[in-house]
């Protein structure tokens, strides 16, 4: 096999997976569990095998394929794996058998639509990452849509109705806009240069009037900062995980924001510098915002999953204002700060659906003194709250450290020529770092510590698949804290293009 | 050895994990080798580095274990430094660490959580290590914030009693919010200097064409995370509380070691803060004043812990002091003899709290004095050595800092040394109040707790003599002049000199006192303290009310911040505005969808006149745009 083709085989698994569960005898459950597990953790091997393969030294994009799909549009098949996808790519591929092992109890409903919603949400979302070609990434990333949609509305929560529609309604709005803008900006390629194509590289650095430019990229922008979510875009997240399984939070929060953000950085910024210059501030105010806001937010909740919805939306914030400080440190932290998020968010909310099953509460006031109840669990909640709270050591420090220093180095000498705003909004980011200990503190004391408290006794502590699950998240997260230098490597190259595509002047000012 | 400096700092994380994966099926023996053993190898090693050093004449061994980040052609490094600064620290830590873990096998005996306890020991001693003998503020940060996490962790190590656990966290965020400050003032240094390596910092700030940054604004933003590590005003709230761990862990942790980083860090750092007056003069007025302030408290407090805490807490502030006024060498000569007889006291404190089956209340105890005689002898030496009698440890330290904020060309003033000799009177005087209501005068045990009063064990009681020596004959080193080289001592006044020889003359003077006014209030029934209480009641409220800072910061930072975040953000941002909104919007869909709706009626008639209508608005519509 090809090296490119070992790519197609990553994306097209989860396809082979579907299938080999249809040819499942329907009485078979714990045959398409394994079946499942199987497939996503070759998924798993191929993804680490390309990850490794992938030289972090050259630009542009490796293990390519491009074949026409629709000529006549110029649309083609074209997937690639580069430095901002790599890890992301990486990400998705280790939830995936955490995420099937996790509902090897959760689930008796329909197991074989449920594997199968998961296998579709893998390839949609792989997809969308390693396409190269706007039709094609505009075809995945709506794609996602209905699986995520029957997930939530089929095995969710009470208010599963509500909160699907919620879901669905705020993402097609954002969506229905960048379709328009899609149409624009391929049209007007088309004016301007006679070509007719959809790859990306063809439509970064737009010439377009900067007026033009800035609604276009308003247009992108709205639809990405439904999913990262940005305040105020974000009131669909809280619900959408409350009433979601395990699964499904774990899938939302895991990956499936990043793809907003991820849209930003590959998408929206690069191919429209100057309108993005000129929404700079606006972003960077409303990633502060959302840094602020949601951990305030996450420090008044009761209910355990939102409290972990809310710090989320505080995290991906860090992501957002990295991105838009253009500066390499606060950039390769905001790639970082993306996975950390993905492994500490999905370990989360992995374990509040192990309690969940275990005691059918998800109040915060329901528990108490877990430690002396449950060790094991007690030890994993532990280290990944202080993973969120971005303790050194773990994934969440690396990436909270470098974008703020890195945002912080690009605010310092514009405060030094009278422009100080940026560097009073990088200070007031770092309160968001002391909000991050109050609320997820609050979480674990409430849960952990004090009199033993449990609404349904007697509980069982983590079995083996529990602990393998989350072990695997924990040392990741120990390895992206302590060794972050070979990810690093990985994405310095395209970390540095993304820079320069929006900032060209700003290639020789990293070194400070 | 070329890895020498790595492998000081990662045997206790090995402690760590042995203990804590496989200490609970390994049984307690295990476990008590592992935890005091590594920890011991590390001070071993730490002397053969000390020793090494010295051969070498003092030019500092630097050792880099890895790359943690490569970004732009910076690199952070995870690299150690040796210099006497931190070998004086690691020497500290390490020797202090393992007498304390010796001391705890006997303290520890027979509680459930014996591995979980010594693992978080060990773990904390790693960070500990990370902490003074890393080269950058990057590796610097990270034991600093370890050390929290160490810290949190044992103070809420019997997390069953709730308040315990939130004692817990209460040092983790009041540390978390000097940390920001910490943090920026990286950010600030990283920025203006393109570099976090202490060594290049310090020589940065001290060559002829100095940075393009006050150095008083990274100063006293670095000087921020220190007001919270080591307890100064305003951050000084969650140490009292931090009573609630292992009295053990109050010795190592909140007194002899962690607490003093922020000192250490000063001092790590005296090149920048040589250049920084505005934030030395911050630091000596803060320290001076949280000397003071503390001190107050601890002369009215009755819990025996909460006693040392805020002498700690005050002790720091004397450290502080001397680091302000530009002794950086002063500073750390206090803060390791401060090192040992704090610990002294903590754990001779904890050997009293054994005796007494877990009473802390010194209301309760008296006459303790021929029932545990070991530990009534170390106590009453580390006492004296606080109170500054001389020859004892603390009488030199202390009396460097004096003559120092009086004298020093650096910042030193009249009062600065005058609220300084004040505070020295007033240790004296509740060092002495507690140590005559613990072991003089009459028993006031119930007959319970009296019957069971008994002698430590010798893994406690030994611990307590060797530091009781310690704290004795430790001021006799004379470690600003070793340290001199990386420290210098700032210039004095000239004209002051005669009063040096007068000044140690009066710091007896001002121990004395102190003893003698605590053992005129509290001999017989301790009646004219309680006529003095009764006389100046307000004032008593105020001091045992610790001057209400919790309340207000509850009231005006805690409050507020809860109701922004539930009434404003919560209920009106997301709930009325952003949900409200959107909730309008679909039910104006639905309505507008049901008016429009009814407009489909299916009579000709009606779509008829519709039609008209609408001819009738084109043409209107036509003839004005004509």
């Amino acid at each position: 096999m090809s090296e490119a083709s070992m790519l197609n085989a990553v994306l097209f698994l989860p396809a082979l997976g579907i299938l080999l569960l249809l040819a499942t005898p329907k009485q078979r459950e714990d045959w398409m569990r394994g079946l499942s597990l199987g497939v996503m953790l070759a998924q798993l091997a191929l993804a680490a095998w390309l990850y490794l393969q992938f030289d972090g030294s050259l630009p542009g994009l490796q293990f390519e394929t491009r074949l026409p799909w629709i000529e006549a549009w110029g649309v083609h098949y074209h997937v690639g794996l580069d430095g901002l996808n790599i890890l992301l790519v990486l990400l998705t591929a280790f939830l995936g058998p955490l995420v099937v092992a996790g509902a090897f109890s959760a689930i008796d409903k329909d197991v074989k639509l449920f594997y199968a919603m998961l296998f579709f949400i893998q390839f949609a979302m792989i997809g969308t990452f390693l396409a190269q070609d706007l039709f094609l990434f505009y075809v995945f990333w709506e794609t996602m849509l209905i699986p995520m949609f029957l997930l939530i509305g089929i095995w969710g929560g009470e208010r599963r109705i509500y909160a699907t529609l919620k879901f669905v309604l705020y993402t097609a709005f954002g969506s229905i806009l960048m379709l328009a803008a899609v149409i624009y900006m391929v049209y007007s390629l088309y004016t301007t240069t006679g070509i007719t194509s959809f790859a990306f590289a063809d439509l970064y650095g737009s010439r377009l009037p900067v007026d033009v430019q800035t609604l276009l990229l308003a247009a992108f922008a709205l639809s990405f900062a439904i999913k990262v979510p940005i305040v105020p875009f974000h009131t669909w997240l809280p619900d959408a995980h409350v009433e979601a399984p395990t699964a499904g939070s774990v899938i939302l929060a895991g990956v499936l924001l990043k793809m907003g953000t991820y849209g930003f950085i590959k998408l929206g910024f690069p191919m429209f510098p100057d309108a993005t210059l000129v929404l700079t501030p606006l972003i960077m105010v409303l990633a502060v915002v959302s840094i602020i806001y949601g951990a305030c937010l996450a420090l008044v909740q009761d209910d355990i999953k939102k409290i972990i919805a809310y710090s989320s939306i505080s995290h991906l914030g860090y992501v957002m204002l990295g991105l838009v400080s253009y500066d390499l440190l606060a950039v390769q932290g905001a790639i970082m700060q993306m996975v950390s998020h993905g492994l500490i968010s999905g370990g989360l909310f992995l374990m509040v659906g192990m309690i969940y099953e275990r005691c059918h509460s998800r109040d915060l006031a329901a528990y108490g003194g877990l430690a002396k109840l449950l060790p094991v669990y007690s030890v994993f909640l532990m280290i990944l709250a202080l993973a969120s709270v971005g303790l050194p050591t773990t994934s969440g420090f690396t990436g909270e450290f470098l974008v703020l220093i890195g945002a912080f180095n690009a605010a310092w000498p514009l405060h030094g020529v009278g422009v100080s705003w940026p560097l009073w909004l990088v200070c007031l980011a770092v309160v968001g770092v002391v909000l991050g200990a109050l609320y997820m503190l609050r979480l674990v004391q409430h849960m952990l510590f004090g009199e033993v408290k449990a609404p349904h006794q007697p509980i069982t502590d983590l079995g083996l698949r529990e602990k393998l699950i989350l072990g695997a998240i924990v040392v990741a997260v120990f390895a992206m804290g302590l060794f972050p230098n070979s990810f690093l490597q990985k994405t310095e190259v395209a970390a540095r293009d993304y820079q320069q595509w929006v900032l060209p002047q700003s290639a020789d000012e990293d070194e400070p | 050895m070329t890895n020498l400096l790595t492998l000081i700092v990662v045997l206790p994380l090995a402690g760590f994990l042995l203990n804590g994966l496989l200490g609970n099926r390994l049984g307690n023996r295990f476990v008590s080798v592992v935890g005091c053993g590594l920890p011991i190898l590390s001070f071993i090693l730490t002397v053969q580095g000390f020793l090494l050093l010295q051969a070498a004449g003092g030019v500092p061994i630097v050792e880099t274990a890895f790359t943690w980040a490569l970004i732009g052609g910076y690199s952070f490094e995870i690299s150690f430094y040796f210099d006497r600064l931190s070998a004086v620290m690691g020497l500290i830590v390490t020797g202090v660490g393992s007498l304390i873990h010796l001391y705890s096998m006997g303290y520890m005996k027979g509680d459930g959580s014996y591995a979980r306890y010594f693992s978080y020991l060990n773990l904390f001693l790693f960070f500990m290590l990370m902490l003074v003998l890393g080269r950058s503020l990057l590796v610097l940060f990270v034991g600093w914030e370890g050390v929290g996490l160490a810290s949190y962790l044992l103070i809420g190590f019997w997390f069953q009693d709730i308040d315990k656990a939130v004692a817990g966290k209460k040092a983790f965020i009041t540390n978390r919010i000097g940390d920001a400050g910490f943090l920026l003032g990286m950010f600030v240094l990283y920025s203006a200097i393109g570099t976090l390596e202490m060594d290049e910092v310090n020589a940065a700030f001290s060559g002829d064409a100095l940075p393009l940054v006050s150095a008083s604004l990274v100063g006293i933003l670095l000087f921020i995370g220190a007001t919270g590590k080591s307890a100064q005003i305003p951050l000084h709230v969650w140490l009292p509380d931090a009573m609630a761990g292992p009295t053990p862990v109050s010795a190592l942790i909140h007194a002899a070691t962690m607490v003093t980083a922020g000192v250490y860090m000063v001092a790590r750092l005296s090149g920048l803060y040589l250049q920084a007056p505005e934030a030395s003069e911050v630091i000596a007025v803060i320290g001076v004043l949280t000397a003071f302030f503390a001190a107050s408290i601890a002369v009215v407090q009755t819990d025996i812990k909460k006693v040392l805490a805020y002498s700690t807490i005050s002790q720091l502030g004397f450290m502080f002091l001397a680091a302000g006024v530009g002794a950086y060498g002063v500073a750390v000569f206090h803060l390791y003899t401060h090192a040992f007889f704090k610990a002294c006291l903590f754990l001779g404190a904890g050997s009293v709290i054994h005796a007494l089956g877990g009473e802390q209340d010194i209301r309760k105890m008296g006459g303790l004095a021929r029932r545990i005689p070991v530990t009534f002898v170390t106590f009453a030496v580390a006492t004296a050595a606080i109170a500054g009698l001389p020859p004892l440890a603390g009488f030199f330290s202390k009396d460097e800092i004096l003559w120092f904020a009086l004298a020093s060309d650096f910042g030193g003033s009249m009062w600065l040394f005058g609220l300084a000799a004040l505070t020295a009177l007033m240790t004296a005087f509740y060092m002495f109040r507690l140590l005559w209501l613990t072991f003089f005068g009459a028993s006031r045990m119930d007959a319970h707790t009296e019957s069971h009063v008994h002698e430590s064990p010798l893994s406690m009681t030994g611990v307590l003599v060797v530091l009781a020596v310690l704290s004795a004959i430790g001021g006799f080193l004379a470690l600003p002049h070793f340290l001199e080289p990386v420290l210098p001592l700032p210039g004095t006044h000239e004209e002051m000199h005669f009063l040096h020889t007068w000044l140690l003359a009066g710091s007896t003077v001002i121990a004395l006192a102190g003893l003698a006014g605590a053992a005129w209030f509290y001999s017989g029934d301790a009646s004219r303290a309680a006529r003095v209480r009764e006389r100046f009641q307000s004032l008593h409220r105020l001091l045992d009310g610790k001057y209400f800072v919790d309340e207000a910061y509850e009231n005006f930072i805690g409050k507020p911040l809860v109701w922004l975040s539930d009434r404003v953000f919560l209920r009106t941002g997301d709930r009325v505005l952003i949900d409200g909104s959107l909730h309008g919007l679909t039910d104006l869909a639905r309505r507008g969808a049901g008016l429009l709706g009814r407009v489909q009626t299916g009579s000709l008639h009606q779509y008829a006149w519709l039609v008209l209508a609408g001819i009738v608005v084109i043409l209107a519509w036509s003839w004005r745009h004509v």
